[in-house]
């Protein structure tokens, strides 16, 4: 089943599903949490041995990692609480203003 | 052929419970509860149910405990009392919000201060807003009965609330009485087999209980589909009383009616005062008084309308309340209840109230017979001396 919740603003008392219940696994997907951030991390792969510790740490799933190589952060779902930079036993991970980098972004793909 | 017995009303709670056999009990004993949760817990241990029987560290965690249970998809029950329905207070609502069809048997006991543990309603009374349908019991023979039947109401699809199941402290709880019990097959298959909706334990199908709700705000729509399942329940609640009446010969309704049909004055009544009320009906009747009884077994969803009907053709009605709002001098609970009931009806009746029996203090007859001739006063003269009375208040002299 895909509970199709994309239009849940508009919805009647009538439409929900009983006690709130949320009837389907890995919504928490759809729930960008990444727009919380204030500090974004960086990655300083130089530094980084591929440990996981931020993979375990990380409350929302927001490290990458693949073919067991660190590569950085879903910034869609990172918050930027730095439990992953506090943890990083090698601090490969540093905590970057958000706004300044956002402008950098910015500024780079202008 | 039932089974004739005479046991405590605690003992018959219980007996309900092995015959239901839920999944879990989560449980913390509290006076005068404790026996019913100590009798099943004998059951337990000598295999006599099948139940899982958590013993936890407060009510708190009792409901809680049941709370998790049922979104498990477990069919769960518990008792309590007072202090003990008191610390279960934020929980009651998690139970009723999340919709969770949990039987909790509450054993009416004052709350203190100053402590004390005998009956009166003031605990059930202060959750009558926490969204559990809410049925009193007259006897030991009704605890039982309302047990049963309070399984079949909270798990109905159209419903699925919690209920609590209510009986008087002590004056039910510890006091003898002769009762029926059903034969184990009928109460079983009454009851019927438990079908969760959304468990968690369903792997294959996983989902959330108790998410935040915060950011996108359906709370509203939340707590608007909640109060259908109260609006639905009096059409459930009265087809399982009709049905449970097929099976014992005992039927249940919102209430029972006692010598109203040509009544000039009547009371209405909650759990065990109406035995003794309706005794003092009857030797009132004697002596050419046309008193009634009603004597209300719903009291959540409460049955406005109904009582209405049933409560305008008399001129005068003394409500009885065994606990107090504290709400200045608006009266007792049941009173405030039924004077907004009649707000929209043209014909109504004179209305006094009369809170009595706070911290188990006795109901007398002599005190129903003060109470009957200040009604019958009010109805011939068309006034009412005293809006709220405190019966079988001690009033001493000041110096
Ligand atoms: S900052 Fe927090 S949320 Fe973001 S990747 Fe690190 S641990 Fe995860
Ligand atoms: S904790 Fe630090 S060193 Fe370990 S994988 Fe993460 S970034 Fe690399």
């Amino acid at each position: 089943m895909t509970w199709d919740y994309s239009d849940m603003k508009k919805w009647g008392w009538q439409k929900h599903p009983r006690g709130a219940v949320i009837p389907q696994a890995g919504t928490a997907d759809d729930y960008k949490t990444g727009g919380w951030r204030s500090q974004r991390p960086v990655l300083d792969k130089e530094k980084c041995i591929n440990c996981f510790f931020c993979f375990i740490y990380c409350p929302d799933t927001a490290i990458v990692v693949e073919e067991e190589d660190m590569k950085g952060f879903n910034l869609k779902h990172c918050k930027g609480c730095g439990i992953c930079a506090h943890e990083c036993p090698k601090d490969a991970i540093a905590m970057v203003d958000e706004i300044k980098a956002k402008q950098q972004d910015e500024a780079a793909s202008a | 052929m039932q089974r004739t017995v005479a046991v405590v009303g605690t003992d018959a709670v219980a007996e309900a419970m092995r015959q239901i056999n839920p999944d879990v009990v989560p449980a913390y004993p509290i006076t005068p509860q404790t026996a019913i949760v100590e009798t099943f817990s004998e059951m337990v241990a000598d295999g006599k149910v099948e139940s899982l029987l958590i013993n936890v560290e407060s009510e708190h965690s009792a409901m809680s405990a049941g709370i998790g249970a049922a979104a498990a998809g477990g069919r769960v029950m518990t008792a309590t009392s007072s202090q003990g329905l008191a610390l279960m207070w934020e929980m009651l609502y998690i139970a009723s919000g999340l919709r969770l069809p949990i039987v909790l048997a509450n054993v009416n006991r004052s709350l203190s201060a100053p402590i004390n543990i005998h009956c009166d309603h003031s605990d059930s009374m202060g959750a009558r807003d926490s969204g559990w349908i809410q049925l009193f019991s007259e006897n030991g023979q009704e605890a039982y009965d309302n047990t049963l039947q309070a399984v079949r109401i909270a798990e109905h699809p159209e419903v699925k609330l919690p209920v609590m199941v209510l009986l008087d402290g002590f004056i039910i709880s510890h006091s003898v009485d002769r009762m029926d019990f059903l034969e184990d097959e009928k109460a079983k298959k009454f009851v019927g087999e438990y079908v969760p909706e959304n468990p968690l334990l369903d792997a294959k199908n996983p989902v959330t209980w108790g998410a935040f709700d915060g950011l996108y705000g359906h709370y509203f729509e939340f707590k608007r589909a909640q109060q259908q399942g109260m609006l639905n329940a009096p059409a459930v609640i009265k087809m399982v009383g009709e049905e449970y009446g097929k099976i014992s010969g005992r039927p249940y309704g919102f209430f029972e009616e006692y010598q109203m049909e040509d009544a000039e004055f009547a009371v209405v009544a909650l759990g065990s005062a109406a035995g003794t009320i309706r005794e003092a009906v009857d030797n009132a009747r004697c002596a050419d008084m046309k008193v009634g009884m009603i004597k209300l077994r719903m009291y959540r969803p409460f049955p406005a309308a109904e009582l209405v009907q049933a409560l305008s053709r008399v001129k005068a009605v003394g409500i009885f309340d065994r606990s107090d709002t504290f709400a200045g001098a608006m009266g007792g609970p049941v009173f405030v209840e039924i004077r907004s009931a009649f707000y929209e009806s043209a014909v109504k009746p004179l209305m006094s109230n009369y809170i009595y029996g706070l911290g188990g203090r006795d109901l007398s007859f002599g005190l129903i017979e003060k109470a009957f001739s200040e009604l019958d006063d009010a109805a011939r003269t068309g006034v009412v001396k005293e809006k709220v009375n405190y019966l079988g208040l001690r009033e001493g002299e000041v110096e």
